[in-house]
């Protein structure tokens, strides 16, 4: 088997001490919570840390406070997310988003934290050393080039969290403690267009905390595209939410794709829809629009200019299944659960 | 033993003799095994898909602590292979790598991870090569070349083979139909990798327990490579996690690390990585088919021009007969009355393909099956009747020499129409709903043994012993499809006793009489054959002991539930243990030996040793599909399939063989694929692998396996056991093409290739809107110099089985109106 490289193991009791771990180690040094990411990329020399610093011991990451909005603490694990209480009725896009994540024994394993902050993928980098050795590497690890376009002076993997646009669309904000002190972003504001260099997120800064506001008057859905249904990591995330009148009237909207680019990408496909109802062109439109946004590249699995075509498409379930369509039919088709 | 006895223990649903083991988790892989000082062995492997190696130094690796040994091909100087015509490989290549992933050396140390690191310490300097990546570059660039044996160039095989004048026969045709289609290649996906233990015992042998199909092929080659009398080593063939044929190959690890054991004289292991599995790979072959087919307007065959191309990755492994495979199977399902086949396999830089389940006919079978879906449409016939109308008879001779036995085609497509509803379905559902069908037949065991011998393919042991204990010995290889319950429900219904009563020690050259191994579909005919041959014998001494004791005749006495008894008076008796020691006490120790060999082919001409089989399968197959307009995407929400498996041995078990089938069918219908990336040649030389890891080559979830309905047809065979044919193999073939075809009911669009992905349904559906041919498939078929075919007569024209001169004929029949279809 595929056996790991060598790295020291910390595992401290709270926050500040892991902060503390982490600014005195430095870059080398990486948290680990589940595993379920960093571990098979490790085997395959994609990362090396010197030391990993783990979060399991840590006290209150499993925080979940649920009242006005909710607060999920980030070691949570996707399963315990999932069985947060009312979340599937006022959370919808996150409960289909985390719902949908790996496999059941892997959600098991893996923690919202380390979704959001799930490392980009790439079909060129998400490989063994030996095969990485074999194209010369590429520009993430030990390489120059960007296999997927050659001429491209950035990394072009892939954002591929699943509850990252869901919890971009749902107005999710995060907190970041380091021993310097803590700051509260937007989740958006976490994610940079490159490949590389993907969070905002300091080195030695630590996510703790997810916290979504009160969502009434909002609903919301997400729609994943993926060769099988378990699994499979995004080709395609669709997350949507929509605010509106008593009279149906769209007040606000926002439309996030996963998986199209090295960021969950928030659409302005959204503005469009404000102001009017979610008819059946104004759904056409936004679809549009969005599609014009994605940039998939040949770097996962499936035909890329396919993975574009069907952009608009997904859209428009996400925006039929909020205006109140019975989308169960197409859902049982494309993921073969009714979520 | 009394033929019209009633079946107790074979066609009823029992529990496996291996499922508490399997269930429980106490079935014991390869890479379960450990032992006192054992040593671990990792493969350096090639980065470039084709070079000459100029040096290796290793003496860094050699010196890291922790390392006992390093080997590279220096160590190995002679060649093997499966087949005798293609001893292409080497345990580590010597010279030349041929693909990425090639070994070169190999470090043995005190445990992987040791042996890793020092991997990386080695120092191989490569000179690289131009590299082939598909056959058409093969054939384009005949240097330079892969391998110095072959047909010409980076040719490895080439073969025609003509049963009849079929320009004649085309030419007098009412309607003549030419299709072309691909078949991507694809892997095993077994889900236990590779894994192998090698140790010399305290008696000086030689014993490697391994992840094998077929140990006795891998102890023939094992002597020759490390020059060692066979009676010195031992091969077990350790229970496998799944085979599907990609543990048929000997290895070239299993051959490292007997050797490595033999100079340390301490146990040595490996095990493959998912990603070394894809690089040993011997997988389906990706083929590209061109097919002419003459058809009279009522929807009947006239003659058959297949063409096949064969990527064979880069060696030769069972590439010799998966070429014969492209084509000899063809007129086994559907009267045929000539047929041509041309078949060549080109060498590339990537790794060897072989046999799969279905050895190289599901890319033919695929091919045919659409095409006949095609044929019907034009010619206005229901897909099923037309292919009702003209299955082949029950004992009958193909037009290629084959011998069919039982045949219960017929029976397997009514099933499937009737209980699919394909009447009110075909053709009627609403657009995007679709249905589909096809059919298939399979061989049960190649009727000849891959190297040339005349004894027998299988031979089975039987020892009583004075407790009733029976144990049974066979070189049968346990790969998760249920042989050791397939031997253990034979010799315990001649036996007149349960399986429970019956310890299996089977797979070990050691101490198993030899069987082939696990391939072909042979293993119940053949095993089951000897098997019952060496219980019937055994059956007898026990009866005629009996009879003597209750006073009457042998042939009245039964063995039954457990008891021997008087038919007269069934309490007139005795337990089964103590039948056996009656007749232990008047024959002395009981045992008894069986065998079997093959019947003699008809055919006689050279190239006839490949297709016959004692007896042959048949299956039936409908699917029900919905596509998505607007995306591609397919759902498959139910399959229904009818299998002629003569007679069930076990029925619960028969059924999940037959959905596994389907599974394997439903993966290469829509997903699975092994292909490749060469970046862009300015910028490197690189031809990998696209996807080697079980995330991202698709295979099916258990969420996507749509419902299946299994019909098992029992026609029993004379050939075989109890009348049992094969069920491993022939299930997958109808899936594909029954998928493609459903899918042109549903949406009118042709794919004409696998695997078939919404992209590729999208694509033809804007063809279809523009009003243009709805079709995505190959478009040309390269120029394959052939050879002048072997031309046979076939059996309805006089032939005798014997090559023979054709008739001259004019150049006119060439002049043949083509259909495009």
């Amino acid at each position: 088997m595929m056996r790991l490289p060598w790295f020291n193991y910390r595992a401290p009791r709270s926050v500040a001490e892991a902060a503390r771990i982490l600014a005195a180690e430095g870059p080398d040094a990486k948290l680990i919570a589940g595993g379920t990411d960093l571990l098979p990329n490790m085997k395959r020399r994609q990362q090396t840390p010197a030391t990993l610093v783990s979060l399991r011991q840590v006290d209150g990451l499993k925080r979940l406070v649920n009242g006005q909005g909710l607060t999920l603490g980030a070691g949570l694990t996707l399963s315990e997310v999932l069985a947060a209480s009312a979340l599937r009725d006022n959370y919808r896009a996150l409960w289909q988003a985390a719902s949908q994540v790996a496999s059941p024994q892997l959600r098991n394993m893996g923690t919202l934290g380390g979704n959001l902050c799930l490392d980009t993928r790439c079909l060129y980098y998400n490989q063994n050393e030996d095969w990485r050795r074999a194209i010369d590497f590429c520009m993430k690890r030990d390489g120059t080039t960007c296999w997927v376009a050659t001429g491209s002076k950035r990394c072009l993997a892939v954002s591929s969290s699943d509850t990252a646009p869901a919890l971009i669309a749902l107005g999710a904000k995060v907190r970041l403690m380091s021993a310097a002190g803590e700051r509260e972003v937007a989740l958006g504001d976490l994610y940079r267009n490159d490949g590389i260099d993907y969070l905002t997120r300091q080195p030695d800064e630590i996510l703790t905390e997810v916290a979504l506001p009160d969502q009434s008057g909002w609903k919301s859905a997400y729609w994943k595209l993926r060769r099988r249904s378990s699994f499979d990591f995004p080709l395609l995330g669709v997350a949507a939410a929509v605010r509106t009148a008593a009279d149906g009237t769209v007040e606000e909207a926002r439309i996030v794709l996963g998986a199209v680019s090295s960021r969950p990408l928030l659409t302005v496909a959204g503005a469009l829809l404000v102001g009017g109802q979610l008819t059946d062109e104004a759904i056409a439109a936004a679809g549009k629009k969005a599609a014009s946004a994605a940039k998939p590249m040949d770097n996962t699995d499936l035909d890329l200019y396919w993975r574009k075509d069907v952009v608009s498409t997904f859209v428009s379930y996400a925006l039929r299944e909020i205006r109140g369509d019975d989308m169960s039919a197409t859902r049982l088709r494309i993921t073969r659960q009714v979520l | 033993m009394n033929p019209n006895k009633k079946l107790e223990v074979v066609g009823h649903s029992r529990r496996r003799v291996d499922s508490r083991a399997k269930s429980t988790g106490q079935t014991r892989f390869a890479d379960d095994l450990s032992l006192p000082r054992m040593l671990h062995c990792k493969l350096l492997r090639s980065p470039h898909p084709h070079a000459i190696i100029e040096s290796i130094d290793f003496s860094r690796a050699a010196g890291y602590p922790g390392v006992h040994l390093v080997l590279t091909g220096k160590d190995f100087p002679i060649p093997f292979g499966i087949m005798p015509v293609a001893q292409d490989e080497y345990p580590l290549a010597p010279e030349r790598v041929r693909y990425v992933g090639d070994s070169v050396a190999a470090v043995i140390a005190r445990d992987e991870k040791t042996a890793e690191e020092a991997l990386l310490l080695i120092e191989v300097k490569y000179r690289l090569l131009p590299t082939i990546a598909s056959p058409e570059e093969g054939l384009a660039n005949p240097q330079p070349r892969i391998h110095d044996y072959g047909e010409q160039g980076n040719i490895h095989r080439n073969q025609s083979y003509e049963f009849g004048d079929v320009e004649e026969a085309l030419a007098n045709s009412d309607h003549v139909f030419e299709d072309l289609f691909f078949y991507e290649g694809d892997n095993h996906m077994a889900l236990e990798q590779q894994a192998s233990l090698a140790v010399v015992e305290g008696d000086g042998k030689l014993t490697l327990s391994t992840s094998t199909q077929d140990p006795h092929y891998l102890h023939r080659q094992l002597s020759q490579v490390l020059q060692m009398s066979a009676s010195q080593i031992r091969v077990i063939a350790v229970q496998n996690g799944g085979g599907f044929g990609g543990k048929c190959d000997p290895a070239g690890h299993e051959m490292v690390v007997s050797k490595a054991a033999l100079m340390l004289g301490r146990p040595v292991k490996i095990c493959l990585t998912r990603q070394e599995v894809f690089y040993q790979h011997r997988g389906r072959h990706p083929v590209l088919m061109k097919f002419r087919t003459g058809v009279t307007k009522d929807g009947k065959l006239t003659a058959m021009h297949l063409q096949t191309l064969l990527d064979g990755g880069a060696y030769g492994s069972h590439g010799p007969a998966s070429t014969f495979y492209t084509g000899v199977l063809t007129p086994v399902t559907y009267e045929l009355p000539r047929f041509k086949f041309d078949a060549c396999r080109v060498f590339t830089n990537k790794p060897a393909c072989g046999p799969k389940r279905g050895h190289g006919t599901p890319q033919p079978r695929f091919g045919q099956e659409v095409q006949l879906d095609k044929i019907a449409e034009k010619l206005g016939l229901d897909p099923a009747e037309m292919r009702l109308n003209m299955v082949t008879k029950a004992d009958s001779l193909t037009a290629s020499w084959l011998k069919i036995g039982s045949n219960g085609l017929a029976e397997c497509i009514r099933q499937v129409v009737e209980r699919s509803g394909w009447k009110d379905k075909h053709g009627k559902l609403p657009e995007g709903r679709g249905i589909g069908i096809a059919c298939s037949s399979y061989m049960c065991g190649a009727g000849v043994s891959i190297y040339w011998n005349k004894m027998p393919h299988s031979g089975v042991q039987l020892m009583l012993d004075r407790s009733g204990q029976v144990t049974v010995f066979c070189g049968a290889t346990e790969v998760g499809q249920g042989s050791d319950d397939v031997l253990a429900t034979i010799v315990a219904e001649v036996l007149g006793i349960s399986t429970s009563q019956i310890r299996c020690v089977t797979g070990d050259t050691g101490i198993t009489p030899i069987d082939l191994g696990s391939y072909s579909s042979r293993v119940t005919i053949m095993m089951g054959n000897a098997a019952m041959q060496a219980a019937g014998r055994v059956h007898d001494l026990i009866i005629a002991a009996v009879a003597e004791k209750l006073d009457t005749l042998p042939n009245s006495v039964v063995m039954s539930q457990g008891r021997v008894f008087a038919a007269e008076d069934p309490n007139k008796g005795m337990s089964f243990a103590e039948a056996v020691v009656v007749a232990a006490t008047k024959f002395g120790t009981l045992g008894t030996v069986g065998s079997y060999t093959p019947p003699k082919p008809p055919g006689k001409f050279k190239g006839s040793g490949v297709g016959p089989s004692p007896a042959y399968s048949f299956s039936a197959c409908v699917v029900e599909t919905e596509v998505d307009t607007a995306t591609g995407m397919i759902h498959i929400p139910k399959i229904w399939i009818a299998h002629d498996l003569g007679q069930a041995i076990n029925a619960v078990h028969a059924r999940g063989q037959v959905i596994g089938g389907i599974y394997m069918g439903l993966g290469e219908a829509l997903m699975e694929e092994q292909v490749f990336r060469r970046l862009p040649p300015k910028l490197s030389s690189a031809l990998v692998h696209k996807i080697p890891s079980m995330l991202e080559y698709k295979t099916l979830t258990s969420l996507d396996m749509p419902e299946v309905e299994v019909m098992l047809i029992e026609d029993p065979d004379p050939n075989c056991p109890f009348g049992a044919k094969e069920a491993g193999q022939g299930p997958l073939l109808p899936v594909m093409p029954a998928v493609a075809n459903a899918i042109w009911d549903a949406v009118g669009v042709r794919i004409d290739e696998v695997p078939i992905t919404p992209d590729k349904i999208l694509r033809a559906l804007e063809l279809k809107r523009a009003g243009k041919n709805p079709r995505v498939g190959p478009e040309r078929f390269p120029e394959v110099p052939y050879p002048d075919p072997v031309f046979v007569l076939p059996p309805g024209e006089g032939g005798d089985g014997n090559e023979s001169k054709k008739a001259e004929r004019s150049p006119a029949h060439r002049l043949v109106e083509v259909t495009a279809s």
